[in-house]
């Protein structure tokens, strides 16, 4: 098992034809995820990468039976192409468009309100690197090979953090059951808490890895969901010790604006959940290792 | 993006909001000008900075005469304001606003952001107008009243008048104070904003409601639909390496310290940060030269990060994923064939090819100092710095 995506996960690409889409496509074809087809509106029909080109997410669902989707469409269309994956019943949809204004991802969480819980996407992103489930399938833009497969879960802001702290792990002979980014963006479709719910439910995974940065609220309340609903270990590094306040570090999300916001107060307030921490990013591989080994 | 105190008076006053008459000067003579025009007998001078605490800096005087509104003007032009959120360099005071002054009955407060907890657009105000808000939640939390609104279907009047009751307004202003906040409320998700403050809101003696100041920032990922929004941007406001970076696609934030930084990827970049100081050092900046690095990025990025006096040791972190470690060896050895580096310099490579990546540099004739993984990256960095100290 893992979590959102695996072998069978039937991929469709959105902004399928365009440069990025193409490249991106090719690599997840190669890592061996089930990609399907794609959607590039105006190019129905065609044929792409071997693959067919439909005009609407909706006909790729109904001739592909589709599941997921990746979104590679420019930040001013990238929100309507969201809310078509959900209306076309995508049930994961992974957004690595960055640069979406904050207002229209507002627009794209209300909307999918419409739909009951069981019929309701799951968006992961924007300015986010993917899911990969290591060995089964990759939807994202992640150098595969250096995630191993094991049972740690991954969830994280960066992407190229991430990267860091999978292939510490990979040293250490540490494998991934599923990593998942949820992006760098003040407004994402999926929290930290929400991504820590599925790892509970998942058999595969017996410890979760957890890689905040400053801003927002979502890790220390991910730290609390931890606390009262989660009986595997959480293991969180976050970065930005050393950013001022009120500044935005590169992501557009990450800016320290109120208390428990800034890494020291969120180490804090984690710990208090019981979290154990990371405490500095060199030994992220090192402590997940103590952990499974049961020495903390 | 932020724009100055004047520009957002403008849009808040297009979105029906009263603000006290006033006019922005370039000069002491413009500015004894603008007063005569704007008449009356009392005026107030209010340099335009990016900054809030203005006042306490010094930087808002009230005036008796309009001889007064020039030396005013004289006293503040071309100076260089340094407020509690400027840094110590302080921002350059280019223009003044010369206001009308108002008689004060009573101050408040009121901000509109987002509130990434809820996912929802939030009203805050306060009947303590005046302090920052920071100050009015340590020191009088009990006066703030918080409303969520809806963004699909905006402010409704009634949640603009109960947040006016609440303020403990007068019956015969409530709904001029209600269609101030639906006014805020429209500027704010109509102009793409990610703040709207009005501090103080003012009820004047002669019972009118005003926005006495008021700031804006706008969301920079949203600037490609907002050309009015765009051409507010005033760049004498920011750090020029900030604009430098900015316009060349790169993401940087000037530091303090002196171990310059070359990173791609921000989660790496703040990680990248914190060991540096885990190892004893101090970063001068944030770079995230994004996660391709290109060569023509790195070019950039060096140029940048060597134009900063304080650097001293140049560290260099790349985790190359889709983008091999081979192609940015080769784009740094590129870039310093281009410009030459006259400090220390230490890489790390990682990820993809990562051995052919230390070859590429190895057989370069750069002069470099090599890492294998992010803390002994951040050591070596600190001590190449100590040994230059040591000199």
């Amino acid at each position: 098992m893992s979590i959102l995506i695996d072998e069978n996960t039937k991929i469709i690409v959105q902004g399928f034809t365009g440069k990025i889409g193409s490249f991106h496509a090719q690599e997840m074809i190669d890592y061996g995820s089930n990609v399907v087809g794609g959607v590039t509106p105006g190019k129905g029909g065609s044929t792409h990468l071997g693959l067919p080109v439909f005009n609407t997410v909706k006909d790729a669902v109904k001739e592909t039976d589709a599941e997921a989707s990746i979104l590679f469409v420019p930040p001013s269309y990238a929100a309507d192409s969201a809310m078509e994956a959900a209306d076309a019943g995508i049930k994961v949809c992974v957004a690595i468009t960055d640069g979406i204004p904050s207002h229209d991802m507002i627009k794209v969480k209300r909307y999918m309100r419409r739909y009951a819980k069981s019929e309701k996407m799951t968006m992961i992103g924007p300015n986010c690197a993917g899911i990969i489930s290591p060995g089964k399938s990759m939807l994202g833009i992640m150098p595969g090979h250096i995630y191993k497969k094991g049972n740690v879960g991954i969830v994280g802001r960066s992407g190229t953090l991430g990267y860091e702290a999978a292939s510490q792990m990979k040293e250490l002979d540490i494998g991934v059951s599923t990593s998942v980014g949820i992006g760098g963006d003040p407004i994402n479709g999926s929290s930290f808490r929400d991504v820590l719910a599925r790892f509970e439910e998942d058999p595969d995974t017996d410890i979760i890895l957890m890689i905040g940065e400053i801003g927002g609220p979502q890790e220390v309340d991910a730290g609390k969901f931890a606390k009262e609903n989660m009986k595997k270990p959480v293991v969180a590094y976050i970065a930005g010790l050393t950013a001022p306040k009120g500044r935005v570090m590169g992501h557009a999300g990450a800016i320290v604006s109120a208390y428990g916001e800034s890494a020291v107060e969120k180490v804090e307030l984690l710990k208090e959940s019981g979290v154990t921490i990371s405490k500095n990013p060199s030994v992220i591989g090192d402590t997940i290792k103590s952990v499974l080994e049961g020495q903390l | 993006m932020d724009i100055h105190e004047y520009q957002a008076k403008k849009i808040l006053s297009d979105f029906g909001i009263g603000i006290p008459r006033g006019g922005i000067a370039y000069s002491p003579e413009n500015a004894e000008y603008k007063a005569k025009e704007i008449g009356g007998s009392r005026w107030v001078v209010k340099a335009q900075v990016h900054s809030g605490a203005r006042g306490k800096a010094g930087g808002i005087i009230i005036c008796n005469d309009a001889l007064e509104v020039a030396r005013a003007a004289d006293k503040l032009l071309g100076k260089k304001l340094v407020t509690n959120q400027t840094g110590p360099s302080g921002k350059i005071i280019n223009r003044v606003y010369i206001e009308e002054a108002s008689d004060i009955e009573r101050e408040l407060y009121l901000g509109l952001v987002f509130d990434r907890g809820s996912e929802c657009i939030m009203v805050v105000a306060s009947t303590e107008g005046g302090m920052s808000v920071e100050e009015i939640s340590n020191k009088k939390p009990e006066t703030i009243i918080r409303s969520k609104i809806e963004a699909a279907v905006g402010i409704q009047e009634f949640q603009a008048r109960e947040i006016a009751f609440n303020l403990g307004i007068e019956t015969g202003l409530i709904s001029r104070t209600a269609e101030v906040i639906e006014g805020c409320y429209r500027a704010f998700s109509e102009l793409d904003a990610t703040m709207v403050e009005v501090n103080p809101l003012v009820i004047t003696k002669d019972k009118h409601v005003l926005a006495l100041d008021c700031k804006m920032s706008f969301d920079n990922n949203a600037l490609f639909r907002r050309n009015d929004v765009s051409e507010l941007r005033d760049k004498s406001q920011e750090n020029p390496s900030e604009v430098y970076a900015s316009d060349r696609g790169l993401n940087y934030v000037g530091l303090d310290g002196n171990i310059g930084n070359i990173i791609n990827g921000a989660g790496l970049a703040m990680a990248s940060m914190d060991m540096i100081k885990s190892a004893g050092g101090e970063p001068a900046n944030f770079l995230d030269i994004g996660g391709g690095a290109t060569p023509e990025k790195i070019v950039k990025a060096f140029k940048l990060v060597s134009s900063d006096e304080k650097v001293k040791v140049i560290l260099v972190n790349i985790f190359a994923g889709i983008n091999r470690c081979d192609w940015v060896a080769e784009g740094i050895v590129q870039a310093l064939q281009t410009i030459k580096i006259e400090m220390p310099l230490v890489i790390r490579l990682a990820g993809t090819n990562v051995e052919k990546g230390n070859k590429i540099l190895k057989e370069s004739n750069i002069n470099y100092i090599e890492a294998h993984s992010l803390k002994e990256a951040a050591s070596k960095a600190v001590e190449a710095l100590k040994k230059i100290e040591v000199k």
